[in-house]
């Protein structure tokens, strides 16, 4: 269990309370759910598992989810570092209302984010008619995936680069400054350099969310399957079909690469800091 | 110059990406004229998906409370072995994705899981109806009481506590009048991060209520429902009220960060 | 009527803090624990107050085993080094809190009452519905005392009293500490890494260091000569 016997009693009264009612909830709502996915795949051989994965569909789904998520990253990676440092470094009217709305995509519901993504971005809507005229198309395509994406993503990549700024030293950008450098050296080794970790952890957190996206993905993805069928929906289709195992082995899936990366983000930004601590 | 230009381009892509898909929602429930829009509200099927959706709140609320305050106790005032790990679990279901979630309770509390199937014998289901949302519910909410509460308990210290015991106070007396007080930002603030994401949650919600209409439709499931009958005003007429709530939500975490005490950056 | 703690032990992830320490207060008497950072003092207070578990050793209080006695049924008042005052309850809830909280306690009138007595006797009357935060150290560390008080312990533990104040604030309390605690009629053991604060108040002085106490003595019979290890001559 999790409580040690031999340490010496707890002085501060509710040890025992407080341990029950966690354990009690994070073994209901927590750890029987995941072992239930476990227990699943479990039952499925390591044959089955490769043919339901190795399916031309599957393939297509997860090829379209991971490319999908893998742009809108790269979109956030330098939005958000922009946004982050402008609404820590600036002070001008409006900071502070712009710095709400970046949580707006955490509280806006996702099915509610997808209809209005669509509203805005298929043919008659505002922005979409605009892009129609030239000829681009994004609802329903590959495109509209990535713009739900990073719709729903943004506020994990600037709020994780933001305390980061905050912490970054001003005297040394100065310093910089004094030794004659550029300001694209200044922004490179001043700047950069030691935001890395924090930016790694957002665009980490950014493509993790990408990935597990639905509610805002779905409304504007088209869902042609080989094309704009995203791998949550796939589970969906697979348990409408009440094709257990393969709704099981695509969810293991996801959720293996999903716990994988965190874990990698992780090593990488303590790994990266202690780099930069001695190295830097 | 590069900073006019800087702010300018980061409101632009905010305004474009974030904000115009929020006013494009109002234009759209709206575009058929305010009748229009009272009617496509008050529809029963809309009202009755926003009655079941703050039912299934109000129970996920206490729980979380409860649980929420409880860990955050546990993790700050005591060191014991795996205290880490639990950590990593309660944040866990921030890295589940929300259909996987659904699918997890499926497994297990569904009627083809072990749990469910042994349920089943004494008669009770847990899927496809009010419980299997608040479940999941609880799932995709879990740590948001928890975190709120955490850096609070961690910067206030246990000093307070410790006079209150020397003082001769029962733990009921010492949590009522000096933890209770010291954490109440934090709960309000939790408790408005967990009502706004109970409320909205569509992923996994949509995987275990059964979706029937009229019975087991939240108001998100409603939206969808209504959207894909090519009831556009009405979907977006019901997209309002969850949009609106989520700008209550912001501005409610705005009146908190000027007039509460100064926290942490949130994540 | 005295307090007494016998061979105290204690020791945290493997290093000895307290190896083997003895102390006793009489009635009304006031001791300083007088020793560098890291010396045990504060966690020696600690145990006594019941804030810490003893690994070896005995605590009593008029014969009777206290040792394994929870920290509120000790009945011992304590004073933080930060005061620790509820910052969400006015001064007059802040003294009165112990008696609030206290199993067949006095009543809402008579606790206002021992509140109002106790705000008087630190000379603080007008203060009793401000808040901590609006308070200035030296009235904290006051009413820190009077919420010690208002229990009537039967000792009065002191943790560094005086660190948080300037200078001058500090000698003026002193006597106001001294006053207090005789009044009261309470034996106190105060931790201090200031000899002139432990010469000024304690009847005896026990000083500590590496987790023994070396000398225990009136500040008379240790007179001038210097204390212990080189350390604590500092400050």
């Amino acid at each position: 269990m999790l409580a040690m016997k031999r340490t010496a009693p707890h002085i501060l009264p509710g040890f025992s309370l407080s341990l029950g009612i966690t354990l009690l909830f994070l073994c209901l709502i927590v750890l029987l759910p995941i072992s239930g996915l476990l227990w699943q795949l479990g039952q499925l051989g390591p044959g089955d598992f490769i043919r339901v994965m190795g399916s031309e569909r599957v393939l297509a789904a997860l090829r379209v989810t991971f490319t999908a998520a893998a742009a809108a990253t790269l979109v956030n990676g330098v939005f958000g570092l922009l946004l982050a440092w402008v609404l820590t470094r600036y002070r001008f009217p409006g900071r502070n209302v712009l710095d709400a709305l970046v949580d707006l995509p955490f509280a806006l519901p996702t099915a509610v984010a997808g209809i209005a993504l669509v509203a805005l971005y298929d043919r008659s809507g505002w922005v979409g008619s605009l892009l129609d005229s030239v000829g681009i198309q994004v609802a329903y395509t590959w495109w509209g995936i990535v713009i739900a994406m990073i719709f729903t993503s943004i506020p994990f990549a600037v709020r994780a680069i933001q305390p980061a700024i905050e912490e970054l030293d001003p005297d040394e950008e100065a310093a910089a400054l004094t030794l004659g450098a550029n300001s694209w050296q200044r922004f490179r080794h001043v700047i950069l350099r030691p935001l890395m970790p924090s930016i790694l952890t957002g665009v980490g957190l950014s493509f993790v969310r990408s990935l597990g996206e639905f509610g805002a993905v779905i409304f504007i993805a088209g869902n042609l399957p080989y094309k704009t069928e995203i791998a949550s929906l796939l589970i969906l289709i697979r348990l409408d079909e009440f094709d257990y195992p393969a709704a099981a082995a695509i969810a293991g899936t996801l959720l293996g690469v999903s716990l994988l990366l965190l874990v990698a983000i992780n090593v990488a930004q303590t790994r990266l800091q202690s780099y930069l601590r001695t190295g830097g | 110059m590069a900073r006019k230009l800087l702010i300018l381009l980061a409101a632009l892509f905010l305004g474009i990406v974030v904000v115009l898909p929020v006013i494009a929602i109002f234009h759209r429930a709206f575009a058929e004229g305010w009748g229009t829009y009272v009617a496509s509200i008050t529809d029963p099927e809309t009202v009755s998906a926003m009655r079941l959706t703050v039912i299934a709140t109000l129970f996920v609320l206490p729980v979380n409370l409860v649980f929420g305050v409880a860990a955050a106790w546990l993790i700050a005032r005591y060191r014991f072995f795996g205290r880490r790990a639990l950590l990593v679990l309660i944040e866990l279901p921030f890295a589940v994705s929300p259909i996987v979630a659904g699918l997890c309770f499926l497994l297990i509390y569904g009627a083809y899981g072990p749990v469910g199937a042994a349920l089943e014998g004494w008669n009770i289901q847990l899927m496809f109806n009010l419980t299997g949302i608040v479940l999941v519910s609880l799932f995709v909410t879990c740590p948001f009481v928890m975190r709120e509460v955490l850096p609070v308990l961690m910067v206030s210290g246990e000093d307070e506590e410790k006079a209150a015991l020397t003082l001769g106070a029962s733990g009921w007396s010492i949590f009522r009048h000096v933890v209770l007080p010291n954490i109440s930002w934090g709960l309000a603030y939790g408790t408005v991060l967990t009502m706004a994401r109970a409320m909205g949650e569509f992923g996994a919600v949509s995987v275990v209520s059964g979706a029937i209409r009229g019975e087991t439709m939240t108001l998100p499931l409603q939206i969808e429902l209504l959207y894909n009958d090519y009831n556009a005003t009405g979907a977006f007429a019901a997209a309002t009220v969850l949009a609106g709530l989520a700008l209550v939500t912001l501005a409610l975490r705005g009146v908190l960060d000027r007039f509460g005490p100064k926290r942490r950056a949130h994540t | 009527m005295s307090f007494e703690a016998h061979d105290i032990h204690k020791s945290y992830e493997g290093t000895e803090v307290l190896k083997g320490v003895s102390l006793s207060v009489g009635k009304g008497e006031f001791i300083a624990l007088l020793g560098p950072s890291g010396s045990g003092k504060t966690t020696l207070l600690n145990i006594i107050a019941g804030l810490a578990h003893a690994d070896r050793g005995r605590l009593e209080f008029d014969g009777e085993d206290i040792t394994r006695l929870p920290s509120g049924a000790r009945h011992f008042g304590m004073v933080f080094q930060n005061y620790a005052l509820f910052r969400h309850l006015t001064v007059a809830q802040n003294v009165g809190f112990g008696l609030k909280v206290m199993k067949n306690g006095p009543g809402r009138a008579e606790i206002a009452r021992r509140v109002e007595e106790l705000l008087e006797m630190i000379e603080l009357p007008g203060l009793a519905h401000r808040y901590p935060a609006q308070l200035s150290g030296g009235q904290r560390q006051r009413v820190a005392m009077a919420r010690a008080l208002a229990i009537r312990p039967r000792l009065l533990l002191m943790d560094e009293p005086f660190s948080a104040l300037d200078a001058q604030v500090r000698v003026s309390l002193r006597s106001s500490v001294r006053d207090l605690q005789r009044k009261a009629g309470v034996g106190a053991i105060m931790v201090t890494h200031d000899q002139s604060e432990a010469r000024a108040l304690a009847d005896r002085i026990a000083v500590m260091d590496h987790g023994r106490i070396v000398k225990f003595d009136t500040p008379e019979a240790i007179g001038d000569q210097p204390l212990g290890e080189p350390a604590v001559a500092g400050s």
